[in-house]
């Protein structure tokens, strides 16, 4: 008999079980929703975090001030030697005259810090480097390698100050609470995302304990193991497909509902246009998590059952 | 019908006779321990040829469930052989074992029909698994309803039906494929006296038909009545064969 009749077969009494047997779907399309649901808000809830994290991330950085008189190809040379760093992620260069046009607009409504700069004739502020790491446990060796510029007589004289000690109580507190937020974040994916997989894979396999006795029947008449456990595999493949389509539908008006709440919470990270930008991705990881946990778990409960 | 089977079967029947010689069943020195309990089998030897008719009685426990579960290999034997036509069944491969289940029909005390399943798609999925095609299965299916009496319930569930007529259902299953042999353990236990006659009528035309019958039973009127083979066993040992025996317990 042809592979292909074989498989219509195993199909169409896989669809014709997952009908026929509407309550048994029903609870475990239901218990799979929840699973599924949870992988859905892991996702988009580790997002979330990771957004705001980066957020943060990004406010911090190592300011290296220069005096007024520095030229600006000792500045570039400092620059190169800061980038070729492998913490350092970006270095930014901020000139004489753009540190006074930052500073005249964060103090525009105080006209008597501005009338002094005026008094003063010309232009008081040196330039600067902002020096921003890949992480931020890296800001420590990147202050060390500042230092040891600073010891270095040369370049000592041009150095004005170096911020990273009035930072470093908050960066490595920042640090701290990342890399925790982290560890806590990954904690509870797994053990959410471990729970709910095996209460869909125990729903499963409660569901074809039911039809142990039909197994039975099967090996005795003398059915292959692939053409017994095919249908089950389809209707576990069922549970997970609509499991997974029922999470997708509830994502969008839950997700449009939780929008503008989640970007006043987060900062930025709205979860709606997260949804909708990752629909792709979140509906093959959905869709797919479904898929193999319906076939899995049927793989392994009808297995139990089986005779040669 | 029953024409197209006599013609058929006696075709199948110089195919057996070939195929077995004399023997399609043989028991040599079979014994079976469950854990480290009793014996359920002690030193079982016994054959039985094509065409026949043999009943097994005994109380409960006396080990003919046992017996009929190592022809298909559901149960291994201890210690002994179990033959089937010339091939030992413990040896068998996996693919060679659902061959054999193939070729052998089993009906139940508890009928065992898949409730999810139409009696059509019940029986159809024996034929199914012989590799039979969709136009076979049509052909066939409705013929084997019309032998059991049954042609008008091709499309309701088993739990529609009576005992009487799932217990019909489940041997149209067994029959469907033309096995060599039939098995039938305790297939009138849960029937009452009309319902339990019409089974064996329709074991004893099957086997008339040349399909070997295996029937475990302790049901004195009705092994009485069939008048052919009797093997009486007792605590796992056979202790009277007769080739046209009686219930004597």
């Amino acid at each position: 008999m042809s592979l292909w009749v074989n498989t219509k077969r195993v199909a169409r009494y896989g669809l014709i079980s997952f009908v026929r047997n509407g309550f048994v779907s029903l609870t475990a399309v239901l218990i799979m929703t929840i699973t599924l649901f949870t992988v859905a808000f892991l996702i988009i809830s580790g997002a979330a975090l990771n957004d705001t994290l980066k957020q943060l991330t990004d406010k911090v950085d190592v300011t290296l001030y220069f005096t007024v008189e520095v030229g600006q190809d000792q500045i570039v040379s400092m620059q190169k030697a800061l980038e070729a760093l492998p913490e350092v992620a970006v270095v930014t260069y901020v000139s004489r005259e753009d540190a006074l046009a930052i500073f005249r607009e964060r103090h525009k409504g105080d006209q008597l810090t501005l009338q002094a700069i005026e008094e003063l004739g010309g232009n008081p502020l040196g330039a600067s480097l902002e020096i921003r790491a890949k992480q931020t446990s890296q800001y420590e060796s990147i202050a060390k390698f500042l230092e040891a510029k600073q010891e270095d007589e040369g370049a000592a004289a041009s150095i004005d100050k170096v911020n990273f000690s009035q930072n470093k109580a908050t960066i490595d507190r920042l640090t701290n609470i990342i890399e925790t937020s982290k560890r806590i974040g990954m904690a509870v994916a797994f053990i959410l995302g471990f729970a709910t997989i095996l209460i869909a894979f125990n729903t499963i396999r409660l569901a074809i304990y039911t039809s142990r006795d039909e197994i039975g029947v099967m090996n005795i008449v003398g059915a292959g193991h692939w053409y017994v456990r095919g249908p089950f595999m389809v209707a576990g493949i069922l549970y997970g497909v609509v499991s997974g389509l029922i999470v997708l539908l509830l994502l969008y008006p839950i997700t449009l509902w939780l929008g503008p709440g989640s970007e006043r919470f987060f900062g930025s990270f709205n979860v709606f246009d997260y949804f909708v930008e990752t629909f792709p991705v979140l509906f093959l990881i959905i869709i797919g998590s479904g898929v193999c946990m319906g076939a899995l778990s049927s793989y392994l409960a009808v297995r139990r059952y089986l005779r040669t | 019908m029953i024409r197209l089977l006599r013609a058929s079967s006696h075709k199948i029947w110089t195919l057996r006779r070939v195929r077995y010689n004399t023997r399609v069943i043989y028991y040599n020195k079979v014994t079976k321990i469950y854990g480290r309990g009793v014996p359920a089998v002690e030193d079982v030897t016994f054959e039985i040829d094509p065409g026949e008719f043999v009943s097994i009685v005994g109380h409960s426990g006396a080990g003919k469930t046992t017996l009929l579960k190592m022809l298909f290999a559901e149960v291994r034997p201890t210690t002994g052989t179990v033959y089937f036509g010339s091939r030992e069944i413990q040896h068998l491969s996996a693919n060679e074992l659902l061959a054999l289940r193939r070729n052998i029909g089993t009906i139940f005390q508890d009928f065992r029909l898949i409730p999810t399943k139409t009696v059509y798609e019940n029986i159809a999925f024996a034929l199914e698994v012989a590799g039979k095609s969709e136009d076979d299965i049509a052909a066939d299916v409705p013929h084997v309803l019309e032998l059991v009496g049954l042609a008008d319930k091709l499309w309701s569930f088993p739990s529609e039906l009576s005992g009487g007529e799932q217990q019909r259902i489940a041997i149209a299953r067994a029959i469907v494929n033309q096995p060599d042999v039939l098995i039938a353990d305790e297939p009138t236990g849960n029937l009452d006296p009309v319902n339990a006659h019409d089974v064996v009528e329709i074991l004893k035309k099957i086997n008339d038909l040349g399909t070997t019958v295996f029937l475990a039973t302790h049901n004195k009127t009705i092994v009485d009545s069939i008048d052919r083979r009797v093997v009486t066993m007792d605590q796992g040992r056979i202790v009277r064969d007769e080739k046209h025996g009686k219930y004597i317990l």
